[in-house]
């Protein structure tokens, strides 16, 4: 396991390193420079400005500094506040991201599991068809149209939760709620096709046919078989959250790295464009690396092929 | 055998299934008993309601499976009256079944020990460390090697025999009184089969169970059953014990069966096969089912369905060649051939007076 994990963790740094890459020279390909005003200031002052931050020297020396100075942790200063570092930005807006991106997650799976599972035990009957069209909903509406949705009905006509801003857990509940509606649709179809096809399968026919209960079946031996393929994707859900994130963010007024990013790439603040990034990228692959250790944990089969390897 | 108790009675049992297509009539009228100790088969080709009869005595039916007849009476009580909580009761303690493919019938998350366990767990309320060391002593009973060392793998790490012993540890923990083996070796390569028989012989006379076996293979009938049932289109054309059926077969299906397996008698190069395939049940043919397929057949086969005529106290056959007014036919030569030897047999039984079984080697496969 210690093993796998070392493996796991160095294939991580080899494609953050990737990652890095790809954007630094996309992230140069954008329009536009970071000066906001430059009918304001003559070329010269341009030049100076632009020198000062080392962007008149060729794109590849950039490159390299770049690289240099994130081995060392230094992930540079941010062009749009005041000369701030790119760390400090980060760390003091991750909070926000990381709480709405978690909760939203366990909102949508969990759920969405047990309405799925539920979907497949009451096959054709009225729960499986509201839990469709439940799904479809949840599937077809955008998250930035439901965000709106609930600001104007929760929001404003209820008032049961403020509308924008961030300051305490009833200011994370409409973003979550936004957040978490695509996940748990997909969470909640996906666990019911599979629980129908595992519903069907012969060793829940032998567990019938050893005297255990309607529930007891379900509980011992098909749950757990049906969220074999449910685990594979988490994966892609949490991306879906992060990129739904930076809208929400938005919207909500939440200050979150989301929001930063669009800033950050609005304004060519580069240093900060290239830390999101990565904290998105590590992000995404530490949930990569759970979801593959915790589908071990729940099917031996693949527990003991990675042994052996 | 006369004098046995029936522990399991099927009577006129009537199975439809209802489907986009219409109904299906699966089962038509069914009736056939079981004594205690004896193993019964149930021998018949795909669709012919093998399957559907034995989870109907499970009470596993389909959701689109309505009885429209008949009981199954397991010491004198109606199994399909009973409710749920009462089969579940019933299910894996009384009775218990074998299914066919071992490597889709184990769970393939959960430890091999807790499945060969769960059925006491669920039925005598034993606790987890009891009743592990009982599915230990169940996985030695059915030959599984390094059992100690096993019983926390997982059922991939098996072989096909190997998990078919798990299946048959977890059918048999409970100790049954019913064995249903629905084609227990279709899915085993033959010399994996040839020791499953084995161990199932082995451990009837050791828990003394009654087994009904499911088969479409009349070479592993013949090594198995005491009685043979054969169903053909939902029904049961003829019944007896394994040697009036394998040697003084009565119905024309039964000799067709015969004919297309393989004894170390045949010499031509071709097995014999039954022409055509089995009726539609959506819509079964009047008269008797088997009639379009059957060289033999009268004029009253399309109009009326036969009864089932008396052969001997143990062996029936419903085919209208029974009856006293019907033309003589003759069957074909290897069922004569089958005839003479059993004629030969009834002689030597009657001369040496033996009462144990006379083994018949040639019929195996």
């Amino acid at each position: 396991m210690a093993k796998y994990l070392l493996k796991r963790i160095f294939y991580l740094l080899l494609t953050l390193f990737i990652v890095i890459t790809v954007t630094f020279f996309l992230m140069k390909l954008l329009p536009g420079t970071p000066l906001q005003n430059q009918q304001k200031l003559s070329p010269t002052e341009q030049h100076l400005i632009l020198k000062q931050y080392g962007l008149t020297k060729p794109v590849w020396q950039q490159y390299l500094t770049y690289v240099a100075g994130v081995f060392h942790g230094n992930f540079g200063t941010s062009f749009q506040f005041s000369d701030q570092p790119v760390s400090y930005l980060i760390s003091s807006r991750i909070g926000p991201s990381l709480l709405l991106g978690t909760q939203a997650m366990i909102l949508g799976v969990i759920p969405g599991i047990l309405v799925g599972a539920l979907g497949a035990i009451k096959k054709n009957t009225w729960v499986d068809t509201s839990m469709t069209v439940i799904s479809i909903l949840g599937i077809s509406i955008p998250s930035f149209v439901l965000a709106v949705l609930l600001q104007y009905f929760v929001g404003l006509k209820l008032q049961w939760f403020p509308i924008a801003d961030w300051g305490g857990f009833a200011y994370t509940v409409l973003p979550t709620i936004a957040l978490a509606a695509s996940p748990f649709a997909d969470t909640a179809r996906f666990t019911r096709t599979e629980m129908v096809d595992v519903l069907n399968s012969d060793y829940i026919e032998l567990a019938r046919a050893k005297g255990l209960s309607k529930w007891g079946v379900i509980y011992h031996h098909a749950l757990r078989n049906s969220l074999i393929p449910v685990v594979t994707i988490i994966g892609p859900l949490a991306v879906n959250i992060m990129t739904g994130s930076m809208v929400i963010e938005n919207i909500f007024s939440i200050p979150g790295i989301g929001e930063q990013f669009v800033k950050s790439i609005l304004t060519n603040d580069y240093p900060t464009i290239m830390a999101v990034t990565i904290v998105y990228s590590v992000m995404l692959m530490v949930v990569l690396l759970i979801t593959d250790i915790v589908y071990g944990i729940i099917d031996p089969r693949i527990r003991i092929s990675g042994k052996s390897n | 055998m006369q004098s046995k108790e029936n522990i399991l009675e099927v009577n006129h049992l009537k199975i439809n299934f209802s489907t986009y297509a219409g109904t299906v009539k699966a089962i038509r009228d069914v009736s056939f008993n079981l004594k205690k100790g004896e193993t019964l088969a149930i021998v018949g080709e795909s669709g012919s309601g093998k399957t559907v009869t034995t989870r109907s005595i499970m009470g596993l039916l389909a959701n689109n499976a309505v009885v429209t007849g008949g009981n199954v009476l397991f010491h004198g009580k109606d199994v399909l009256k009973m409710s749920q909580k009462e089969l579940e009761a019933l299910r894996g303690a009384k009775i218990a079944q074998i299914f066919q493919d071992p490597m889709t019938s184990l769970d393939p998350t959960m430890r091999i020990g807790r499945q060969i366990a769960e059925p006491l767990m669920v039925h005598q309320g034993v606790k987890k460390s009891k009743a592990m060391a009982q599915a230990l002593e169940m996985m030695k009973l059915v030959g599984i090697t390094d059992a100690e060392n096993r019983i926390n793998d997982y059922p991939h790490q098996f072989s096909g025999g190997m998990r078919q012993r798990i299946v048959i540890a977890i059918a048999l923990i409970n100790y049954p009184e019913i064995l249903i083996a629905d084609e227990p070796t279709t899915a085993l390569d033959v010399t994996i089969q040839a020791q499953i028989l084995d161990l199932m012989r082995e451990l009837q006379d050791k828990i003394s169970t009654s087994i009904i076996f499911i088969t479409h293979d009349l070479g592993v009938v013949a090594g198995m059953a005491d009685r043979v049932a054969v169903m053909y289109a939902g029904k049961i054309v003829e019944f007896g014990t394994v040697d009036e059926i394998f040697y003084n077969p009565k119905h024309p299906y039964t000799w067709g069966l015969l004919s297309s397996m393989p004894t170390l008698d045949t010499n031509s190069d071709e097995l014999p096969s039954i022409p055509g395939t089995p009726p539609d049940l959506l819509d079964p043919p009047k008269g008797d089912a088997f009639a379009p397929r059957n060289p033999y057949a009268l004029k009253i086969d399309t109009e009326k369905e036969p009864p089932f005529f008396k052969v001997s106290d143990t062996h029936y056959a419903a085919t209208w060649l029974l009856h006293p007014d019907a033309p003589k036919v003759t069957p074909p030569e290897q069922i004569i051939e089958r005839q003479k030897k059993f004629a030969k047999m009834q002689q030597q039984l009657e001369n040496k007076k033996l009462h144990h079984k006379v083994e018949e080697t040639e019929e195996q496969p």
